[in-house]
């Protein structure tokens, strides 16, 4: 029998506009991206120009530190626009894609046959290897390194998110063989951490080579990171690689047809979306398709959001899905003016605290804006973020750690243990408003410098 | 609404940097976040963020106040009355209190909001809204005969020494309405203690009647005189003489449920502070060497400031410990304290208010070792491993 983790601390947040099971095919999206930003960590290097033919496959760009890291193109086209922000920092590389779609073959094979380095070859040739994340520091793994473990949340509990074991359905082969191509890369185990409160789709059910770990309870209990502390916790020197399901059948593909096939079923939600639903797209497709005429107001009213409410990447409605994200949200701007908004009873106000009448009189989803709700102050509430981040962690002692840029304490308070995802409930209970998961991520990459 | 809003944004431009009001920058802000929740959004990491905000949790603290502030008014009246030997309605005992308590309050507020304001302005914070709540704090700690200058530079000793100096709301150790407290109590003890300044009009020699005496339960019990101290009625109701907030129990747990009900006060600290006391408390009982170690433990917590200070003071998420684990220590300990001062130090009646400052004092250390706990043990799971 698996064991059973409880997790008791964290916070659902009703959300309205969870996606309907229903998978809609969409027509192929006008263009591609692939995003540096995505990849916290990396300096991105151009291996195309504007107007250069790609084939799906292809490298876009690579890290300047890891050479051997590429980024690939999701479909074959022609490199249409290379977007840049200040300091002309590369912010997205846009394809076009053609007609008919060509693959790069990089030839299938079965991963148990191959040795560790053909794997690892493989994966970085197609551009599939950025799918693996490292912990401590959520950023791409590096190939030096053997993880003591990799796991795998095969369930997300964030608001709105898809239902895991509905997205990954009859891929039960593709998933199988990118758990063969992850075993061979580390000597430890890969954990495969499901829900307990519902028997799991059998592609997860009959993997076979995994260590099946069961989580029940309120998001985060789905955030890989949280199980990781929990099954076993990162110390420092240790390196764990984590992998997204969908990214794992992604993986398992390169090795059955020997294509970088970046085909994903991700979901379509949020209160502002008149039909919310599964898609199955590639990576980095424009939603355009998606939400053109599948909304309730003018898109100026609206927040795109790749991913989920808590940690995903504002875009516009002619934005691009992020590499790692498997949803996009549409919520309404909160960019008005309330009268008294503080003293409101707030009947349809959802708090995470018992400050408001909606505590007394609960809906079952609520819809939710973006404004910040307040002004930002000094810490003064205490024992709020303890309240939903189910881990042996001091977080605002670890916060003000980063503030003051004392990297013994982050380091002493489990800084390894964290990204920013896990501390995205957090930053939404904030009375002072505080920029949490911003703070996390630059405490991170201060531990990164000084600390290599 | 909509008219109102028009007129802000018309006058706005005038408070900007750099405009002609501009060195109003903060004091306009803080008018206009009063008036309309800004329409600012989100910009980085999560997309919604809670309804609950500052202002919003220091209204429920105030609103937790007002049966104290309440109550208090109707009791200073009433003591007033007792004093004189006429029998008030509700109203004229209300209504007398009111006209004493009132100044009170417009003093501290007008003082610390004035302060406060001035440092907002230079450092181009926005106004903190911490003081909303000192600011009826100071009134309800203080006993009702105190001059108003008095109250003025208590007030701003507190905000300025207490507070600012150390940054701000949310930077200060000691909690700013004891500390003005204390200020007082040090620097003027005798319109601060004795039997004459609880009830008003007693200390300028206005004629009491035959029998009354203007001390508190607290002081009668310091003075041996066990009998004296009222009934147990009294005390919970409040019909008793003493700071203004402090008297009436009932409209401490009526504050005190508002508070946890929202979950805005901490009620490990509330819990600990009355554990810490009634161990006290039952430690003086089996000793029992003088009369007043003989007063029951329970009855500690409805003298005094016992119960306002557990409920509002020890619970300040500011200045009290910050870790759950701490938050046991640290109100264990303000409750344990406080009746050791009570009882064993004659020169201090009132033992709350210096046993809290002295636990916010030791908070950050508290709080220090809980944390530390949690380093060695995640040092130990990495040696652990290592071998």
């Amino acid at each position: 029998m698996p064991k059973v983790y409880k997790i008791r601390k964290g916070l659902n947040i009703p959300l309205k506009g969870e996606a309907e099971k229903v998978f809609t095919r969409t027509e192929q999206a006008e263009a591609y991206a692939i995003k540096p930003i995505d990849f916290p960590g990396i300096t991105p290097k151009l291996s195309v120009r504007e107007g250069d033919k790609v084939l799906t496959g292809s490298s876009l760009f690579y890290d300047k530190h890891h050479p051997e890291v590429l980024f690939t193109s999701p479909v074959s086209g022609t490199v249409e626009l290379i977007r840049r922000g200040e300091q002309r920092r590369i912010l997205e590389v846009v394809v076009t894609p053609d007609k008919n779609q060509e693959y790069i073959a990089f030839g299938a094979a079965d991963p148990k046959t191959l040795t560790r380095e053909q794997v690892i070859e493989k994966m970085l040739k197609s551009g599939v290897w950025p799918t693996i994340r490292q912990r401590p520091y959520g950023i791409v793994a590096n190939i030096k390194d053997v993880p003591k473990a990799i796991h795998i949340s095969a369930f997300d509990t964030a608001p709105l998110a898809p239902d895991m074991d509905f997205s990954v359905k009859d891929e039960v082969e593709a998933f199988q063989l990118g758990i063969d191509a992850l075993s061979r890369l580390t000597h430890g185990v890969i954990h495969l951490n499901v829900n307990a409160e519902y028997l799991p789709n059998n592609v997860f059910s009959k993997a076979k080579g995994v260590q099946v770990n069961q989580f029940t309870g309120p998001h985060p209990a789905g955030n890989v990171g949280i199980q990781i502390h929990h099954i076993e916790p990162i110390n420092k020197g240790d390196i764990v690689w984590t992998v997204n399901p969908l990214d794992v059948i992604i993986i398992g593909r390169l090795f059955k047809k020997g294509q970088y096939d970046a085909t994903k079923v991700i979901a379509l939600a949020g209160s502002e979306v008149l039909k919310p639903r599964y898609y199955i797209i590639k990576t980095g497709a424009s939603i355009q398709n998606i939400v053109k005429g599948n909304l309730t107001q003018p898109a100026e009213n609206l927040r795109f959001i790749s991913g989920n409410v808590l940690t995903g990447k504002k875009i516009n409605e002619n934005g691009f899905f992020g590499f790692y994200d498997n949803m996009v949200t549409v919520i309404p701007e909160g960019n008005h003016y309330e009268f008294l908004g503080w003293v409101s009873p707030g009947f349809s106000k959802y708090s995470a605290s018992r400050t408001f009448m909606s505590k007394l009189f609960p809906r079952k989803a609520y819809k939710l804006h973006t404004n910040l709700n307040g002004g930002e102050r000094a810490y003064v509430m205490s024992g709020q973020y303890e309240k939903v981040l189910p881990m042996d962690i001091y977080p605002v002692h670890l916060i003000k750690a980063i503030i003051t840029n004392d990297i013994d304490k982050m380091e002493q308070l489990g800084i390894y243990e964290v990204v920013e995802e896990d501390f995205a409930l957090c930053e939404y209970v904030c009375t002072s408003k505080i920029e949490v998961q911003e703070i996390l991520r630059k405490g991170i990459e201060t531990v990164i410098k000084e600390l290599g | 609404m909509k008219a109102l809003r028009n007129y802000i944004d018309k006058i706005k431009p005038n408070f900007q940097k750099g405009a002609k009001f501009g060195m109003f920058h903060s004091t306009f802000d803080a008018f206009e976040t009063f008036l309309f929740v800004p329409n600012k959004v989100t910009t980085k990491g999560s997309h919604i963020r809670d309804f609950v905000d500052m202002k919003r949790t220091m209204t429920v603290v105030i609103t937790a106040l007002i049966p104290t502030l309440l109550f208090g008014m109707w009791n200073v009246g009433y003591q007033h009355s007792l004093m004189i030997g006429e029998n008030w309605t509700l109203w004229q005992n209300f209504w007398f209190g009111f006209l004493k308590v009132l100044p009170l309050l417009i003093v501290s507020y007008g003082v610390g909001l004035g302060i406060e304001f001035a440092f907002a302005q230079s450092r181009g914070h926005e106004v903190n809204e911490g003081f909303l709540v000192t600011g009826i704090l100071i009134p309800l700690v203080l006993p009702v005969g105190v001059p108003l200058w008095m109250v003025a530079i208590a007030t701003a000793f507190s905000v300025i020494i207490g507070k600012e100096v150390f940054g701000g709301t949310g930077m200060n150790v000691f909690n700013p309405a004891l500390l003005a407290r204390a200020f007082l109590f040090f620097a003027y003890p005798s319109h601060m203690s004795g039997d004459n300044v609880w009830v008003a009009g007693l200390a300028h020699g206005a004629k009491a009647v035959d029998g009354f005496s203007g001390a508190t339960p607290l002081s009668n019990a310091a003075s041996y005189h066990i009998d004296s101290i009222p009934s147990t009625y009294d005390m919970f109701m409040g019909y008793i003489p003493g700071s203004i907030g402090e008297t009436s129990k009932l409209a401490i747990l009526i504050g005190a449920a508002i508070l946890l009900i929202t979950g805005i006060g901490s009620w490990r600290i509330m819990l600990s502070v009355v554990i810490g006391g009634l161990s006290a408390g039952f430690l003086f009982n089996i000793l029992s060497v003088n009369p007043y170690m003989d007063v029951p433990a329970w009855q500690h917590l409805i003298m005094g400031g016992f119960a306002f200070g557990a409920v509002f003071m020890a619970t300040d998420p500011v200045t009290a410990a910050q870790t759950n684990k701490g938050k046991w220590i640290f109100g264990f300990l303000v409750g344990f304290m406080a009746l050791l001062v009570r009882v064993l130090n004659p020169a201090y009646p009132e033992g709350m208010m210096l046993s809290i400052l002295l636990m916010n004092a030791f908070a950050p250390l508290i709080d220090h070792y809980v944390v530390q706990a949690n380093i060695k043990k995640r040092l130990k799971r990495a040696q652990k491993v290592a071998q």
